[in-house]
């Protein structure tokens, strides 16, 4: 069975409770702490949702998604971007790479769960033939 | 009819008396309707032809005679400046009406600053360089007697007994009684001379009638043109020689040309006397065409004078010996009253002119410098005085002509005197024809030209005249001065190809020109001469109001005084109440203006000269400097364009510069700006992410009531780490703005470096232990003393030590720390066995916020400010922090720091 969501996050306290929020709404998570790890784990996990850091070492949050939408087998991915700084600049580079939803660090709890929850009924819907 | 001396000499004093009453009538008659005839522009060009003189008359047949056509050049010069009046002539005379000129010292005087010195110079050269020509004229009245009581069977009459200097006393002192007579019964507004110039082109139909009917009548005598031709043919005279064009041909046309422009009289009537200016176009003509209607005769009787007269007879006298060897006594006598016209108006007009000079430029500033209070004199005194001085300076005159004359005797020829004369008058054609023409000549290169000219004339031109009377100048002229052959009076310079006329006139107009050019160009012009060339130059621009030079006030009573002093009270009054009545106001209440003023000194001017005049007011008008704002005003208008378009130039490249600096300026301030961006930005995402991090946990820790135990320790345990990592973070930021700043928060003292040292590696065992790493503290030095903060300095040993752990990848991590003094420095390195700094990265490990590729991904490291602030603190205390490249393996960090000396200290 696929995971429900993949988180992308490098600092541990963030991933921790992300993690725990995210298991305690009721999907199945797993996660990365570095940008080169993403795509290998979007292959092999096939997540339905992406929460994915724009900070992260060895390769940018930007580049894991552009690299995402370019390939036909992960481009139709939904996915969540954190963004920490520059956070207009960020969110626009974002929007153009084709990032579905934006949450702004420091975030609440619920913001990330309810967008989350989008992420994963829209598509559903949509995707339904 | 019997022609005897007497006879000839009681029809001169008849033709004299003539002469006067056509002056009388003339002076009488010139302001009324009936004088129309004598502002006529034919008066004019008649007056003119005072140039053909007893030289003419007499002299151009003898040199016809001597020289073939070499007598063209003297009319041919005259004729092509008159030909081209538009260029010189014209703006001569609109130059001297404007400015009041009344000679041509005034003239050069107004031009070069109403220099003084300018028109006594010119005067005197003047009166020397026209004493050969009065010479002339005396030679020829008295030769012109002593042929007709040669051919007189009745003797020498009333002459019985006086010989030809004798004779020519007698002619002179006539003429110099004459001249008084005519010329100077008043000072006249302007100069202006009206009887004067009628009885002058009384005259000049006289003579051109007379030498016309002797002409006539040698045709007649010889048969015709082509009898009198075939007659000289046959006699071997061939008058047209081919050598006659020659150096000397270009320097006597030359000279000539210059003669019609230069000589006083010839200034005197065609720009003095000039009352039309419209008048010249007529000349243009006119004077040419009597020019030409004089010479025309003169071949056919010097050829009939040289085939039918007994060899040995003067040429020169050839239109008067003629008729009288054909026994044409009334012919005769005709011909010898149109010599002495020739003769008669030359001399009064000649002298009536150098007298104005010699009033105006000599006796004047000197009666002004000795008498200057004495302004309640009667208004009567300058002008007696002007009065007195012409005629003294006439009878000067005309007796330096007479001494001339006196030593030249022994010479028969008169147009060689003419030459003479015309040579040295032709040194003032350099400076005048700058005054027109060149806006930088200077008044001190005028005077330099003009007095080097004038030496190189009278020692080339003048002196060699006297060698045929003084045995000391014949040798002078063979030898030189003192055996100096180079100094030859006809061959300076050892140029000995040049004939002497034109040897002279080449030299003399050569440097007086060379001096003259480069004396302007190397002297500077003074206000007044600036203002003056400019007035001269800009003749025909119109003008904008009439600015005068001499600006100030003065009273009215002070300008009426020395008005009458020189105009008398009846033309002082008017002109006053003219003024007043322009004003509108009474003549005891008039403000004089300065234009009034500038009218006042050209009134003046008119009869007493411009520099006079300029002097005089000068006396009673105070503050009399022109202002700088006048001089600019004036100053010419190409020159201000250039100034105006240069001041903008500089302008513009001073705007350029100001705008290059401000855009460098304001491209620092943006890079300072993105700077200040960036550090925000980064700050910003550092403490985003600890803010984060306890948002999360504590919202956890809010809302899920049904968390275990162990759980919720963890997180509030997170939660503190994460504020704690804020707290170093918000330390480590203000602490690097305050080093940044230069903010001085520690003091340095004399430390020993080691102990710090090992402060801070006690500091870091705990670290290196968890992370099982080991620490070499060797080798090491014993003490080491630096000038520092104890605090400050372990810092940065923490920092650098804490780093090597941390960033230590290795499987058994080991860190070395060493010190060494090494001469004057102590080092301390610590270095670790792990991967390295990779080298792209090895620049930037110092930037703020910076944590290299192994620090982000071990999520170990700070903030990035570590290395940063532990540089700034180094730098602080004037040591050096870097990067050590080349170990083989790991990063090695070294620390320089000076040895403080006790003994540096106590000095």
């Amino acid at each position: 069975m696929a995971t429900d969501i993949l988180i992308a996050e490098d600092e541990p306290s963030i991933l921790e409770a992300l993690s725990f929020v995210l298991l305690r709404a009721g999907w199945t998570i797993e996660s990365v702490t570095d940008g080169e790890a993403v795509m290998g784990a979007v292959r092999r996990e096939r997540p339905r949702v992406l929460v994915l850091d724009i900070m992260l070492p060895k390769r940018s949050g930007f580049e894991v998604l552009k690299q995402i939408r370019s390939d036909p087998a992960t481009s139709k991915l939904r996915v969540l971007v954190l963004t920490a700084k520059g956070q207009q600049q960020d969110r626009r580079v974002a929007e153009e790479l084709g990032a579905d939803s934006f949450v702004t660090k420091p975030y609440a709890n619920a913001d990330v769960v309810s967008a989350v929850r989008a992420l994963l009924d829209e598509p559903a819907a949509l995707a339904k033939p | 009819m019997t022609l005897t001396v007497d006879l000839v000499i009681a029809t001169a004093v008849a033709y004299v008396g003539l002469l006067f009453l056509v002056a009388y009538l003339g002076d009488r008659y010139s302001g009324s309707t009936e004088g129309g005839l004598l502002r006529s522009p034919f008066v004019y060009t008649l007056s003119i032809s005072v140039y053909c003189t007893s030289w003419t008359f007499y002299g151009a047949v003898g040199s016809a005679a001597r020289n073939g056509l070499e007598f063209v050049t003297i009319y041919l010069g005259p004729t092509i400046v008159f030909v081209g009046w538009w260029f010189i002539l014209r703006r001569l005379v609109r130059i001297s009406h404007d400015q009041r000129i009344t000679s041509i010292a005034d003239l050069l005087s107004s031009r070069f600053g109403k220099s003084s010195r300018l028109g006594v110079l010119v005067t005197l050269l003047a009166v020397i360089a026209i004493a050969p020509y009065i010479a002339l004229q005396l030679k020829a009245v008295t030769s012109s007697i002593e042929a007709v009581a040669g051919s007189s069977e009745f003797g020498r009459g009333a002459l019985e007994g006086w010989d030809e200097v004798g004779l020519a006393l007698g002619v002179a002192a006539a003429m110099a009684i004459f001249t008084i007579l005519f010329g100077t019964r008043n000072v006249d507004a302007k100069e202006q001379h009206h009887g004067v110039v009628a009885a002058i082109a009384l005259e000049a139909i006289v003579k051109l009638t007379a030498l016309v009917a002797v002409g006539v009548f040698v045709l007649y005598a010889a048969g015709g043109l082509d009898a009198l031709f075939t007659r000289a043919a046959d006699a071997g005279l061939r008058i047209h020689a081919t050598e006659t064009f020659g150096d000397r041909w270009v320097a006597s046309m030359v000279l000539a040309a210059a003669a019609i422009i230069c000589l006083p009289r010839q200034f005197q009537v065609t720009v003095v006397e000039n009352s039309d200016e419209s008048h010249l176009r007529t000349a243009s003509w006119a004077f040419p065409a009597y020019m030409l209607a004089m010479s025309l005769f003169i071949v056919p009787i010097a050829l009939h004078g040289l085939t039918t007269m007994k060899p040995g007879s003067n040429p020169d006298m050839f239109t008067l010996t003629l008729p009288l060897a054909a026994g044409q006594d009334g012919l005769a006598l005709f011909a010898f009253i149109g010599g002495f016209s020739s003769a008669t108006s030359m001399i009064i007009l000649e002298s009536i002119a150098l007298s104005i000079m010699v009033s105006n430029h000599i006796v004047v500033p000197i009666m002004l410098r000795l008498s200057s209070d004495d302004r309640g004199s009667d208004g009567l005194g300058v002008r007696r005085l002007i009065l007195n001085a012409r005629r003294l300076s006439i009878v000067l005159i005309l007796l330096l002509g007479f001494g001339y004359f006196y030593l030249t005797r022994a010479s028969d020829a008169l147009a060689p005197i003419g030459l003479i004369s015309f040579t040295g008058v032709a040194q003032f054609l350099p400076a005048i024809l700058a005054a027109l023409f060149w806006r930088d000549a200077s008044t001190r290169a005028a005077i330099a030209a003009i007095s080097v000219g004038f030496l190189i004339w009278l020692w080339s031109s003048f002196l060699p005249s006297f060698a045929s009377s003084s045995p000391v100048v014949a040798g002078i002229m063979a030898q030189g001065p003192f055996g100096i052959e180079w100094l030859r009076p006809q061959a300076l310079f050892g140029l000995e190809r040049l004939e002497p006329l034109a040897h002279a006139v080449f030299w003399s107009l050569l440097l007086n020109t060379t001096v003259l050019i480069v004396g302007s160009l190397v002297s500077t012009q003074s206000a007044l001469e600036h203002i003056q060339a400019a007035l001269f130059l800009n003749v025909f621009r119109p003008v904008a109001g009439d600015p005068s030079p001499l600006r100030g006030s003065a009273t009215v009573d002070d300008l009426f005084l020395v008005a009458r002093r020189v105009l008398g009270h009846e033309r002082a009054m008017r002109l006053f109440a003219e003024e007043a009545k322009a004003a509108g106001m009474a003549s005891t209440s008039l403000e004089p203006t300065p234009a009034f003023i500038h009218r006042l000194e050209r009134e003046l001017a008119g009869s007493i000269g411009t520099a006079s005049a300029h002097v005089m007011l000068s006396k009673v008008v105070s503050g009399d400097a022109v202002s700088l704002e006048e001089v600019m005003q004036m100053a010419d208008e190409t020159q201000q364009v250039i100034e105006h378009s240069q001041a903008l130039e500089r302008t513009s490249a001073q705007l350029r510069a100001t705008a290059e600096k401000l855009e460098f300026a304001n491209r620092q301030l943006r890079e300072v700006d993105l700077q200040k961006d960036e550090f925000l930005s980064q700050v910003s995402h550092e403490v985003r992410t600890p803010m984060t991090a306890i948002r999360a946990f504590s919202e956890i820790l809010l809302n899920e009531g049904d968390l275990d135990g162990e759980s919720g320790r963890k997180f509030v345990a997170t939660i503190h780490k994460e504020s704690l990592r804020l707290t170093s973070l918000l330390d480590e930021i203000l602490d690097l703005s305050a080093l940044e700043r230069g903010e001085r928060v520690w003091e340095s003292r004399p430390i020993d470096a080691e102990a710090s040292l090992d402060q801070a590696l006690r500091v870091c065992d705990a670290l290196a232990r968890q992370n099982g790493t080991q620490i070499r503290p060797h080798p090491r030095v014993a003490a080491a003393t630096v000038l520092a903060d104890p605090d400050r300095l372990g810092q940065v040993f923490i920092n650098l030590i804490s780093n090597a752990i941390k960033h230590n990848s290795a499987a058994s991590p080991v860190v070395t720390v060493r010190s060494r003094i090494s001469g004057e420095r102590y080092v301390v390195e610590v270095a670790d066995n792990g991967a390295g700094v990779p080298e792209q990265e090895r620049s930037r490990i110092f930037d703020k916020f910076y944590r290299g590729s192994l620090g982000e991904a071990t999520s170990k490291a700070g903030a990035g400010l570590g290395l940063p602030i532990s540089r700034e603190i180094v730098t602080r205390l004037n040591g050096s922090l870097e990067f050590v490249p080349g170990t083989s393996e790991g990063a090695c960090f070294r620390v320089t720091l000076a040895v403080h000396k006790p003994a540096a200290e106590a000095v």
